[in-house]
């Protein structure tokens, strides 16, 4: 990653070699939101507005997952020119929640199956006037994928 | 059959297509289809409901005058409504509950759309703070990329297959074959679903419900004035349109995630399964009064997932029904008998209207080349953007 690598959507999620997302927790009843939950708290029998922050847990289960094989249409910027397909797995968390998020590069369907283990990463989504944007993706747990395993 | 009834007095539609006509138009067109159905003049009606649209402009936020001043000014009541694709069903709980006050005898329930090609897509503009812009600019979530979560979860746990979602696309269209109201009339094989592209793994091109033009519409009288002026249609014995539970843990679009457990358990029911237990309740039924049902097959594998939310079978095995052709008409439990999205495509303010429609037809016995013979209870089920989703029964 560049020296102008940003988030692309701010507090968020962290970065660096051990990277997380960054939810909220209700200080009154202790719901987990993601995204980050500033206003009132959701349960409906909390009437909490108060949130610290927390970050997720950096690995889950995948619950399920598919890929965009056709570029998805505005507001999404791709990345290249032509198109390149990419996969997106939902995720669930130990926190008891489930957050989709594209696929890390390098992986595809392909190498996944529901209920198999998955770890955050932050990877570049997209270029704009001031640099490289970043974003969370998750990517099959281990090293190698199941392709070159099999391979 | 239940206190709440109304009775469905006409029904109408204006075909499904690309028109390229304003959406009044179709709506126009199918209010009057049904009024003429219903053997009631405009100007006896004294209630307009307009399904909102939001991509038509002005016009569209305020539907239910925009019909009424195209049908020409009779001094109605007048309301508009919108719950994404439950906004049909939620117009004419709109309409039911006011003539269930006692405050209308007669109201017209109207929905109508245009849709442009292609994906469905968040309105122009910069919105950091809206999930629908943000599932596109942040992860590329298409609508099809949510319906092939589910589906994919149907191979992975219980063992379907996409041939068994290519087998719904086939009965479906098998099925519209001879609805003039529905856009695609042709037959397809397996082999033609399954050679058509991949959109979003498991989940062909034609696993994937279209987006069309359309209306749809349906005159709703109390029950005593329908005994009073001899109308013998079919009663609507429920209208669901509740909001999920916290925490809603079922992924739903435009989210990118759940609500956590931390806090609470997960409900009993997931928020498509208490849409039809509310119905269920309210119309004082179960599932196995249950003889045809109209449900929102945005994909194939997400009608095998409805038929098992309205608990007509026992989750993960919904794909047996196919094969062994139980949910054909001539089956033991015919499935979307009208021919589905998967013949109509998406006109959103006007589908939940099209189902109602559709089992009117059934429940009167007038369903031609598709009729599920001795029909008497039918329900429909849909769900839509933000928490909203609605199921209807209906009985003859
Ligand atoms: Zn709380």
């Amino acid at each position: 990653m560049t020296e102008t690598a940003i988030p692309a959507v701010e507090g968020w999620f962290t970065t660096g070699p051990e990277p997380a997302l960054v939810g909220t927790k209700c200080t009154a009843c202790g719901n987990i939101s993601f995204p980050r939950e500033t206003t009132f708290c959701k349960n409906p029998a909390c009437p909490g507005e108060t949130f610290d922050d927390v970050e997720l847990s950096r690995r889950g289960t995948v619950w399920s997952y598919t890929d965009a094989q056709y570029q998805p249409p505005e507001p999404f910027i791709p990345a290249t020119d032509p198109y390149v397909p990419f996969a997106l797995a939902a995720v669930e968390l130990p926190e008891g929640l489930v957050v989709i998020g594209q696929v890390a590069d390098g992986y595809g369907v392909d190498d996944l199956t529901v209920g198999a283990e998955v770890e955050l990463v932050v990877e570049p989504l997209y270029t704009d006037d001031e640099g490289v944007r970043t974003i969370w993706r998750w990517k099959p747990a281990g090293s190698a994928s199941t392709k070159e395993q099999q391979a | 059959m239940s206190k709440h009834d109304v009775a469905v007095a006409g029904v109408g539609m204006h075909a499904w297509g690309k028109w390229g006509r304003p959406f009044v138009e179709y709506g126009v067109a199918a209010a009057r289809d049904a009024l003429k159905d219903s053997g009631i003049d405009w100007n006896d009606v004294d209630f307009i409901v307009g399904g909102e649209t939001v991509r038509n402009g002005y016009g569209g936020y305020v539907a239910g005058a925009t019909f009424a001043s195209a049908l020409g000014w009779n001094g109605a009541r007048v309301a508009t409504s919108y719950a994404a694709c439950a906004t049909g069903a939620q117009a004419l709980d709109t309409a039911r509950t006011r003539i269930l006050a006692g405050l209308s005898e007669v109201a017209l329930v109207v929905g109508a759309d245009t849709t442009p090609k292609g994906f469905l897509k968040p309105n122009a503009g910069e919105r950091w703070d809206d999930p629908d812009w943000l599932r596109f600019r942040l992860m590329g979530m298409t609508n099809p990329a949510y319906f092939a979560l589910n589906a994919r979860r149907r191979i992975d746990l219980y063992g379907a297959t996409q041939e068994d979602f290519a087998a719904v696309k086939v009965k479906n269209a098998k099925h519209g074959l001879s609805n003039p109201n529905a856009r695609y009339r042709k037959e397809f094989s397996v082999a033609d679903v399954m050679a058509s592209p991949v959109v979003a793994d498991p989940l062909h091109l034609m696993d994937i419900c279209a987006t069309s033009d359309g209306g749809a519409a349906v005159v709703l009288t109390s029950v005593e004035y329908a005994q009073r002026h001899g109308l013998t249609g079919p009663r609507i014995n429920a209208i669901s349109t509740v909001t999920p539970t916290f925490p809603q843990t079922q992924l739903d679009m435009p989210y990118f995630s759940s609500e956590s457990t931390a806090a609470a358990p997960a409900p009993q029911y997931t928020h498509k399964e208490a849409l039809a237990r509310a119905a269920y309740e309210e119309a004082g039924i179960s599932p196995e009064d249950v003889d045809v049902a109209e449900v929102y097959d945005l994909s194939t594998a997400l009608e095998l997932d409805w038929i098992e939310d309205l608990g007509l079978v026992e989750r993960g095995t919904a794909e047996q029904l196919v094969r062994t052709g139980d949910t054909s008409v001539g089956g033991r439990l015919p499935v979307n008998p009208s021919g589905g999205l998967a013949c109509f495509g998406e006109a959103v303010p006007a589908q939940a209207l099209a189902q109602v429609c559709e089992l009117t037809w059934q429940l009167r016995g007038q369903a031609e080349g598709r009729q599920v013979e001795g029909a008497r209870v039918g329900i429909t089920a849909n769900q839509g953007l933000f928490g909203h989703g609605s199921s209807v029964i209906l009985s003859a």
